[in-house]
C-alpha cells in the first residue's frame, strides 16, 4: 500500500486541526483551523483514492515505473504552481490598485485593502516567486550536480508543504489574522510550519549538492544556497514570538520598540536581498547561458560579486528606518552599506548581459532571450535606484511615498517577473518533452505587454511619489505647510488609475503565458510563421 | 585544474569546468566595475568617519562633524519658530481688530489659519471649507452665529453645543411632533419652501404662514431671516444646512438634528484660534 505514512500524517494533522477548532476561544483561529481541516482532509482523500488493493503475493505487482535520472515530476508541479499563483497574485495586485483609485471597491470585511494588500504581496513574492525558486532550484541543482534530488519524496513534502503554507497564509489574511510585520504577516503557527518546510528544503538542496558527481559547485547553486540558508535565519529570528495560547492565533513579538522595527527591516530588506535577488540570480546564472547557448562571461566576477553581495546585503536594512528613533550610527551603516552594494549588484547584471556576447543577434530573434535581457536590465535599474534612495537626503523626499512602490515594482515585475517568465518558457517544453512551445509569437506578445505595463507602472509611480514628497514638504512664504495629507491623497487619483492600467497590462501578459503553457503541456503547436530573422538551427556568430 | 578549453567565438579561455553544458569564461573583471566598487568603499569609510557610525560598548562614534539627526531636527524647528516668532507674538498680544487692521499681520494670520484649518477643521468642513449636509459651508455669507471676526473667534474658541465649555454656543429646536399635527407640519414646511421656491401644494402655503408665525417666528423671525443671537438659521436665503426641499424641512421639524463643534481654544490655543478666525473670515463671507 502506497502512501500509508503520508496518509496517517495528514489524517492526524486534520484531527489536530479539528481539535484546535473545537477548543479555541478565538473565532479567527477557529475559522482558520476549519480551513486547515478541510485542506488536510482533501489531501487525505486524494491519497486514499490512489490505494491499490491488488494482492502482492500473486507476484503480479506492477514493476516500478522507470526512474529517470532526475526527479522532474515535482518541478513540473512547481512550474504549474508558479504560473497559477502568478496569475492570482497579479490579479489581486490589479484589484488592490483599483481599490486605491476607487475606494468603493473595498468590500468589508474580507476584501478591504488592509487584508488584500498582504494577500497581494505574499502571493507574488512567496507563492509566485517562492514556487519559481523551489522549482528552478530543484531543476538546476540536479542537472549541475548530475545527481538525483536528495531525499526521495522529500521534494514532494517541500512542494506540498509550501502550498499548505501559502493557503494558510492567504486565508489567514482574509480572515484578519496578522502579526502586522510587513512581508512576515502570518501568525506563529503558520511560521512554525514554514520553518519545518524550509528545513526540509535545505536538506533536499544541500543533500543533492553533497551527493553531486561534479567536482565543483556551479555558481547558480551558490546563490540558491545563500538564499535558502539566509531566509531560514531571517524567518526564524524575525518571527520569534510568544503565542497567547496554543489554541489561539495571537502572539506577541519577542522584540519591542525600535529593536522590533530594526529586526523587521533587517528581515524585510534581506527578503528582498536573498529571496528576490540572490535566489533569482541563481535562476539567471543557469537559464541565460542555457538559452543563449554561451558560456558565463566571467568566473572571477561571479565569485567577487557573489561574496560581496552576500556580505553587504545583510547590513543594508536600516535604510528603511532613516530619520526615525533608530540611532544615527545604525542609519549611517544602513546607508553606506547600501551604497557599497551598488557594484556587487551590478556584477550580476554584467555577467548576465555579457554572457550574450557572441549571441546578441538572439535578442532580435528569440523573445525568451529578450525577456531575460529585459529582466537583467530592470535588475540593473532597480539596483541603482535602491542605493540612490538609501541616501538620506534622497530618502527624506522618497520615503513613505509611492516612489518606493514604483521602485519595488520595477524590480519585482521587471526583474523577478520577466526572469521567471523566461525560465518557465525554457522549462515547459523540456519538462513535458515537447518539440517547442505552443506559440513563440505569444511569448513576444507577453514580452511587450509586460514591458509596457512595467514602464507605465514605474513612470507613473515616480511622478506620483515625487509629487507626494514635494507636497508634504511644501511651505508657504509665511512658513506654514501648504497641503494637508488628505490633499496629497486626492492628488494621487489619476496616477492610481494609470497604475492599475499598467498592472492590467502586466496581468494580461501573464494570462497569455498561462494559456501558452497550458497548450504546450497539452501537446499542441500553434501553426504560425517563425519570428522574423529566426534561424531554425543554431549557428556560431562570425 | 581541468583541461584547457578555449571558447571558439570569443577566443577566451574557460575555467575548464562544465556543468550541464555550461562553461565559464576566464574573463577579468571589468576595470570600471572594480574601480567604482573601490570608490564606493572609500566613500563609505569617509562617510563613517564624518558621521556617527561605529557602535561601541555603551555608545557609538560621534563622527567628526558631531552630527545628530535629533539636533538637526531641533535646529530646524527652532529656526522655523524663530522665523515666525515676531508675528506669532504680535498675534498673541493683539486684538482681532488690530490683526485685521495690519495687512502684513492679517496675511500671516490667513496663512497660519489655512494651515491649521487643513489639519483640524477640514475633516468636517471639507478641505475647501465648503461643508456638506449638517456641516456649514464657510465660504458663503450665511452665518448661524455671526460672520464678524470676533464672532467667528467666539464660535471656534468655545464650540457649539460642546459639553464642558461654559461659553459654548447653544440652541435647540424643539421636536414639533409634540406641538403640531402631521398635516400642520407639512403646511409649515410648504410655507418655508415658498419663501425661496415653489412648494408641491400651493394651497398649503396660507395655513402654513399662520402656523409659522405662531410657532417658528419667535426664533427664526417674522420674516424667517433667522436670529444670530439664538443661532436660528435664515430660512429665506435658499441656503440649507441640513438638506434642501420640503421633505428635509419636515424631517428637521419632526426630529431636529443638532450639530456639535468642539471648543478649540483649549486644544489649539488663543494664537491659532485667532488665525483660524481671520482665515475663515477671509474666505468670502466675512462681515
Amino acid at each position: 500500500m502506497k502512501y500509508t505514512f503520508e496518509m496517517i500524517l495528514l489524517g492526524v494533522g486534520a484531527f489536530l486541526a479539528l481539535v484546535g477548532a473545537g477548543f479555541t476561544q478565538d473565532r479567527h483561529f477557529e475559522a482558520h483551523m476549519w480551513v486547515l481541516f478541510f485542506v488536510l482532509l482533501a489531501g487525505t482523500i486524494m491519497l486514499m483514492r490512489r490505494i491499490e488493493f491488488s494482492p502482492v503475493s500473486a507476484g503480479r505487482a506492477p514493476p516500478p515505473p522507470p526512474q529517470s535520472e532526475y526527479f522532474d515530476e515535482v518541478v513540473k508541479y512547481g512550474v504549474i504552481a508558479t504560473v497559477f499563483w502568478g496569475v492570482v497574485g497579479f490579479l489581486v495586485g490589479v484589484v488592490v490598485a483599483l481599490q486605491l483609485a476607487f475606494p468603493d471597491l473595498n468590500i468589508e470585511p474580507w476584501f478591504n485593502f488592509g487584508r488584500m494588500r498582504p494577500l497581494h504581496t505574499s502571493a507574488v513574492i512567496f507563492a509566485f516567486g517562492g514556487n519559481a525558486l523551489i522549482a528552478t532550484s530543484f531543476y538546476i541543482v540536479q542537472r549541475t550536480s548530475r545527481a538525483r534530488l536528495f531525499g526521495g519524496n522529500l521534494g514532494w513534502f517541500v512542494f506540498w508543504g509550501y502550498q499548505l503554507f501559502i493557503v494558510m497564509a492567504a486565508t489567514g489574511y482574509l480572515l484578519g489574522i496578522t502579526q502586522s510585520k510587513e512581508y512576515a504577516e502570518p501568525e506563529w503557527y503558520v511560521d512554525l510550519w514554514l520553518t519545518i518546510v524550509w528545513v526540509a528544503y535545505l536538506v533536499a538542496f544541500l543533500g543533492t549538492l553533497l551527493t553531486r558527481r561534479e567536482p565543483h559547485i556551479y555558481v547558480a547553486n551558490w546563490f540558491y544556497l545563500a538564499f535558502i540558508v539566509t531566509i531560514a535565519m531571517l524567518h526564524i529570528v524575525n518571527n520569534l514570538a510568544v503565542p497567547v495560547s496554543f489554541v489561539g492565533s495571537k502572539s506577541y513579538s519577542a522584540f519591542a520598540g525600535v529593536q522590533d522595527a530594526l529586526t523587521q527591516w533587517w528581515y524585510g530588506h534581506n527578503a528582498v536581498g536573498f529571496f528576490l535577488t540572490a535566489g533569482f540570480l541563481g535562476m539567471m546564472y543557469y537559464f541565460i547561458p542555457k538559452q543563449a547557448n554561451r558560456p558565463v562571461y566571467s568566473y572571477r566576477l561571479s565569485i567577487i560579486h557573489f561574496w560581496s553581495l552576500i556580505f553587504m546585503y545583510i547590513w543594508a536594512g536600516p535604510h528603511h528606518l532613516h530619520y526615525t528613533a533608530l540611532p544615527d550610527w545604525a542609519q549611517t551603516l544602513g546607508m553606506v552599506f547600501s551604497v557599497m552594494l551598488w557594484m556587487p549588484s551590478w556584477g550580476g547584471m554584467i555577467n548576465g548581459l555579457m554572457t550574450l556576447s557572441g549571441a546578441w543577434d538572439k535578442i532580435r530573434t528569440d523573445p525568451i532571450i529578450r525577456m531575460m535581457v529585459m529582466a537583467v536590465a530592470f535588475y540593473g535599474m532597480a539596483t541603482f535606484e535602491g542605493p540612490m534612495m538609501s541616501i538620506k537626503t534622497v530618502n527624506s523626499l522618497s520615503h513613505y511615498t509611492d516612489w518606493t512602490i514604483g521602485h519595488v515594482h520595477s524590480g519585482a515585475l521587471g526583474w523577478n517577473g520577466l526572469i521567471t517568465f523566461g525560465a518557465i518558457y525554457y522549462l515547459v517544453p523540456k519538462l513535458w518533452n515537447r518539440e517547442r512551445l505552443y506559440s513563440v509569437r505569444m511569448v513576444n506578445w507577453h514580452f511587450w505587454l509586460a514591458t509596457l505595463g512595467i514602464v507605465v507602472y514605474a513612470a507613473v509611480m515616480w511622478v506620483a511619489g515625487i509629487q507626494q514628497g514635494l507636497m508634504w514638504r511644501e511651505y508657504d512664504d509665511q512658513g506654514f505647510l501648504v497641503y494637508s495629507f488628505a490633499e496629497s491623497v486626492a492628488a494621487m487619483v489619476p496616477y492610481y488609475v494609470l497604475r492599475a492600467l499598467g498592472g492590467a497590462l502586466f496581468l494580461s501578459g501573464a494570462l497569455l503565458m498561462a494559456f501558452n503553457v497550458t497548450m504546450t503541456i497539452l501537446g499542441r503547436q500553434r501553426d504560425e510563421a517563425p519570428i522574423f530573422g529566426a534561424t531554425p538551427a543554431l549557428k556560431a556568430a562570425e | 585544474m581541468a583541461e584547457k578549453h578555449v571558447d571558439e567565438i570569443s577566443g577566451v579561455e574557460t575555467t575548464g569546468h562544465e556543468w550541464d553544458g555550461i562553461r565559464e569564461l576566464n574573463n577579468p573583471m571589468p576595470r570600471w566595475w572594480v574601480y567604482t566598487f573601490y570608490a564606493t568603499i572609500v566613500w563609505a569609510v569617509g562617510y563613517m568617519i564624518v558621521y556617527p557610525a561605529v557602535p561601541l560598548l555603551t555608545d557609538a562614534t560621534k563622527g567628526v562633524l558631531g552630527y545628530s539627526s535629533r539636533a538637526e531636527v531641533s535646529a530646524e524647528l527652532a529656526n522655523a519658530k524663530a522665523a515666525q516668532a515676531g508675528n506669532l507674538e504680535k498675534i498673541a498680544s493683539s486684538s482681532i481688530a488690530d490683526i485685521m487692521a495690519d495687512p502684513q499681520l492679517q496675511q500671516f494670520a490667513v496663512s497660519g489659519g489655512a494651515s491649521a484649518f487643513k489639519v483640524n477643521c477640514a475633516q468636517c468642513h471639507g478641505s475647501g471649507a465648503a461643508g456638506s449636509a449638517g456641516f456649514p459651508n464657510l465660504n458663503d455669507d450665511d452665518w448661524l452665529w455671526g460672520g464678524k471676526p470676533e464672532e467667528i473667534y467666539q464660535t471656534i474658541a468655545h464650540g457649539i453645543r460642546y459639553d464642558g465649555d461654559g461659553e459654548t454656543r447653544v440652541s435647540e429646536m424643539p421636536a414639533f411632533t409634540e406641538i403640531l399635527q402631521p398635516e400642520e407640519i407639512k403646511q409649515t414646511a410648504a410655507y418655508v419652501v415658498s419663501l425661496t421656491g415653489t412648494p408641491s401644494d400651493v394651497s398649503m402655503v396660507e395655513p402654513g404662514k399662520a402656523l409659522f408665525e405662531a410657532n417658528c417666528a419667535s426664533c427664526h423671525g417674522a420674516d424667517a431671516k433667522g436670529n444670530r443671537e439664538l443661532g436660528a438659521p435664515n430660512l429665506a436665503d435658499a441656503l440649507w444646512l441640513k438638506g434642501e426641499g420640503e421633505q428635509a424641512i419636515i424631517a428637521q421639524m419632526k426630529v431636529p438634528k443638532h450639530g456639535v463643534m468642539p471648543a478649540w481654544l483649549p486644544r489649539l490655543g488663543d494664537t491659532t484660534v485667532k488665525q483660524l478666525a481671520v482665515f475663515v473670515h477671509s474666505l468670502g463671507g466675512g462681515e
